[in-house]
């Protein structure tokens, strides 16, 4: 095991430093949005059950009377709002959990974990920030993530694999890329994504196991006719639920793939040494298995796509629209661009 | 209706007036937040040189002269009093540590043995830590600095007490201090 020295210099501040402050009102109301949209979305799928199947189905008072309210939609926008709650408060120890990361601790005396802990305190330091809780996943794949709510309440997990491939410089970039997440509130975003988009591939599952009463002219005399309207309404209704899951991977994907490009940049704002990332970024892009233990709906969380090397590779319009992630080389590209300024 | 025209004028001067001044505090106490740590990471640096120096003491006999710089500028720092006086010897310090380190390259059979490995790796984490926090302060003063000197926060910086803050000076050796790769990967 080697240890590299990179001793920061009290060299040059990188140019033209973006405002973090900005970065982190941005991701705030980005949440907001988001949890909005969400909310909508849920009351806008239950309205259509109250509509076409409780309303078609004849779920009505005794006497024929109409129910009072809509039933689904109620309950689609409390199980909206209670999931993203959840979602905010618990969703990194659920990331957490699903990958099957394990809690480090000072006392765990092997070389590589103290490296790695230690990384953590020098890019901690470096950011500004509380150090934030470190965790290692039992996977030879490298690969690794930061989640949370805030850089108070944040945790930064890596693959076995990272720790045996990587040097320390390397090491080095791919904690500030993580760190940089955490300062900017990113993980507070990318986490809250990873838990609606759970909970709508969830709410999708059971939309689609239920008998779709259309409604025939029989129901449609029933509930006093709906005309043209009810019919647009429906169709619309129906590809929401449908296209909801889909819209739900673009926004995910969406989201994070500029965050990548951005953590990037200010990780190496962090080291003042982006050639340490841009080589971590080489070796994980060597690694062409995919990160078995990385499951799929956290993927945006990743500083490469746990789907392995083709996902890093795809390029074009429609691999952009499903990437949860930059093409590997073009962010190497970018920090090799960095450095060569730097040193011009 | 001229009147109105003039109120608003001013409550808007206000407002700008209120949120350049908070911003100016915001910055003061992350500049002072940022100096703390510098000072913390001075200490443990201080308090862990000691042991180190005994601990490759062993290994090194043909290289007093690199472990009695580095005692003789720790005990330098610890006396040192006054920024700049503190900034130049620390900066002596954080050479004589850096030439350690480079030395230690010099030793394949200290690369075998675990424990001196272990004890690289935390001089490396030391200077690491005493260079970040540096980094992350200097860079805290610059913003701050700036944002007196710009228009329109220049207009009331100096009236309501904001000074600019001294950088965390490094000696021009700390500057040039080459990278040293003790990588075997």
């Amino acid at each position: 095991m080697a240890v590299e020295a990179s001793l920061p210099s009290g060299g040059p501040p990188p140019p033209a430093p973006r405002n973090i402050f900005d970065e982190q009102r941005r991701n705030r109301r980005d949440t907001w949005l988001l949890i909005a949209a969400f909310v909508a979305l849920l009351a806008f799928i239950g309205f259509g059950f109250d509509l076409f199947i409780f309303n078609a189905a004849g779920v009505t008072r005794a006497g024929g009377v109409p129910l009072p309210v809509p039933i689904a939609a109620t309950f689609a926008a409390l199980f909206g709002l209670g999931s993203a709650w959840l979602g905010y408060r618990f969703g990194d120890r659920a990331v957490l959990a699903s990958s099957f990361a394990r809690p480090l601790s000072a006392d765990d005396a092997s070389p590589d974990v103290k490296r790695l802990l230690n990384v953590v305190e020098e890019m901690a330091i470096a950011a500004g920030v509380p150090k934030p809780r470190v965790y290692l996943i039992d996977e030879p794949d490298p690969n690794a993530f930061a989640t949370g709510r805030d850089p108070e309440h944040a945790s930064i997990a890596v693959t076995t694999g990272l720790l045996l491939a990587m040097n320390r410089d390397e090491l080095q970039g791919v904690i500030a890329h993580e760190m940089s997440h955490v300062r900017n509130f990113d993980i507070r975003k990318m986490t809250l994504v990873a838990a609606l988009l759970g909970a709508v591939l969830l709410l999708s599952d059971w939309a689609t196991r239920v008998r779709l009463g259309i409604p025939t002219s029989r129901d449609r005399e029933r509930s006093g006719g709906g005309g043209p309207v009810m019919i647009v309404l429906l169709v619309v209704w129906l590809l929401t639920v449908l296209l909801t899951p889909l819209i739900g991977r673009l926004l995910a994907t969406g989201v994070s793939r500029r965050r990548e490009y951005l953590a990037d940049a200010s990780g190496a704002e962090l080291t003042r040494n982006p050639l340490g990332l841009a080589s971590a970024l080489r070796k994980l892009d060597a690694a062409t298995a995919p990160t078995a233990r990385i499951y799929r709906g956290t993927a945006h969380l990743c500083i490469a796509d746990p789907l392995g090397q083709t996902a890093n590779h795809r390029q074009g319009w429609l691999g952009d629209l499903f990437a949860t992630h930059p093409p590997i080389a073009d962010r190497i590209a970018r920090l090799e661009a960095m450095a060569y300024r730097r040193s011009a | 209706m001229s009147g109105i025209l003039a109120l608003l004028v001013i409550a808007v001067l206000i407002g700008v007036a209120i949120a350049l001044y908070n911003s100016l505090v915001s910055l003061r106490n992350q500049v002072g937040s940022a100096w703390a740590q510098i000072d913390v990471q001075l200490k443990r640096r201080h308090d862990l040189i000691p042991n180190l120096v005994s601990a490759v003491q062993g290994y090194m006999q043909h290289e007093r002269e690199v472990l009695d710089r580095i005692t003789t500028a720790r005990s330098r720092a610890l006396s040192a009093t006054g920024a700049g006086a503190v900034g130049e010897a620390e900066g002596a310090l954080t050479q004589a540590v850096g030439g350690l380190i480079a030395v230690m390259e010099r030793y394949p059979d200290l690369k075998a043995n675990q424990n001196v490995l272990a004890l690289q790796e935390e001089l490396v984490t030391t200077e690491n830590r005493v260079g970040f926090a540096r980094q992350l302060y200097n860079d805290l003063v610059a913003r701050y600095n700036t944002r007196q000197q710009t228009f329109p926060a220049n207009l009331m910086a100096g009236t309501l007490g904001f000074r600019p803050a001294e950088f965390f000076q490094v000696d021009a050796g700390d500057r040039e201090l080459p990278r040293v790769d003790l990588s075997a990967r």
